[in-house]
């Protein structure tokens, strides 16, 4: 029998944007599209910026190609504060899981054997590449950021294929991985103020020595978190391990 | 027309799009998308200032490094958002945010 597509939409769809809705967005868009325009025809053509500064102070930044030098010694305030929002994530993420425990993931299902076949194949390629970008980072583009991204899809692709990935880590080893970036971080960035200089000011000519360990760690630190970004928003499937006993009131898992 | 003010005023466009869509639809994912794509455009511009001031064929790093720490900030702030909407639906059904007050 034939119904109105409107009555017989279920309660998890969305009503489409109404259309005082519509008409006020385009409003706020036009006037924000006004503003903009004009502020961005009005910026200069000509070069300016930092770029000259940057590669004159390269030589005592510790690695030689500028955007890492940038990052990790220029600007490594806006690093060290953007590794925390990372962990702040993580943190995040876990604490809207239902259980208080930090081993609290959903147990993946088993795949099919292409895929399982290509997981095999690709996740120790992909730990290589980020190993590599890592080192690669102090003097071409590469580093931390790019290091752990590579980290967190193997982690990834474990999870969807099935395999266990960051959900066999132990509490106290996930716990660890995800703290190691910021903790390294504060460790290196607050030595300095000990030994009488500033904060984040590496002793002349040992940046280089600082920033690799500092590297490593936040490598491991973003791909344990992109992982866990992946397995936090997963939906909820019925646990391998029931560390207690199934609730009547729990929800139908997705 | 220099290439600098084409690409700024694609990143503009891709702001007012973000800006858009994260105003007018109410289901959760599509605000998502739409910040991810406003987030997106203040990158394009800055990359395209940071080759506008290029030196010797060497693009401006500051710019770069900002734009690093934006997209690890963007992708982080995705996964908490993507778990807050699977947290939403997981308790009330719902793909979209509603007003208390209209539904007494």
């Amino acid at each position: 029998m034939d119904r109105p597509a409107a009555t017989s939409a279920r309660q998890t769809d969305s009503p489409g944007p109404s259309a005082t809705a519509r008409v006020l967005a385009a409003v706020l868009t036009l006037a924000v599209a006004a503003i903009l325009v004009g502020a961005v025809l009005d910026l200069p053509d000509r070069p300016a910026g930092l770029t000259s500064q940057v590669l004159n102070h390269l030589g005592e930044s510790g690695v030689t190609q500028p955007v890492t030098a940038v990052l990790l010694n220029f600007r490594g305030y806006d690093t060290w504060l953007e590794v925390a929002v990372v962990l702040l994530a993580a943190l995040a993420v876990l604490a809207l899981q239902r259980s208080d425990d930090l081993v609290c993931l959903p147990a993946p299902s088993l795949a099919e054997p292409v895929l399982a076949w290509l997981v095999r194949l690709l996740v120790p390629v992909l730990v290589l590449a980020a190993g590599y970008l890592l080192w690669l980072g102090t003097h071409a583009p590469g580093g931390a950021f790019q290091a752990g991204a590579l980290l967190g899809a193997a982690g990834v692709l474990l999870l969807i294929a099935g395999r266990r990935s960051i959900d066999a880590l132990g509490g106290w080893r996930l716990r660890l991985l995800l703290l190691a970036g910021f903790a390294l971080f504060l460790l290196v960035a607050t030595g300095p103020l000990l030994a009488g200089l500033n904060l984040l000011e590496y002793p002349s000519g040992w940046a280089g020595t600082l920033i690799v360990p500092v590297e490593l760690a936040v490598m491991l630190s973003i791909g344990a978190t992109l992982a866990l970004l992946f397995a936090g928003a997963h939906p909820s499937r019925p646990r391998v391990e029931e560390r207690e006993p199934p609730s009547g009131g729990r929800p139908e898992s997705a | 027309m220099t290439p600098f003010q084409i690409y700024s005023l694609a990143s503009v466009a891709l702001v007012c799009l973000g800006l858009y869509g994260l105003v007018a639809f109410p289901h959760l994912l599509r605000k998502l998308l739409a910040l991810n794509i406003l987030a997106g455009g203040v990158f394009l511009l800055l990359v395209s200032v940071a080759h506008r001031n290029a030196v010797d064929g060497v693009p401006d790093p500051v710019p770069h490094a900002m734009v690093l720490t934006g997209i690890v900030v963007a992708v982080s702030t995705t996964g908490f958002a993507l778990a807050l909407a699977r947290r939403i639906h997981r308790e009330r059904g719902l793909t979209h945010l509603v007003d208390e007050e209209a539904a007494e």
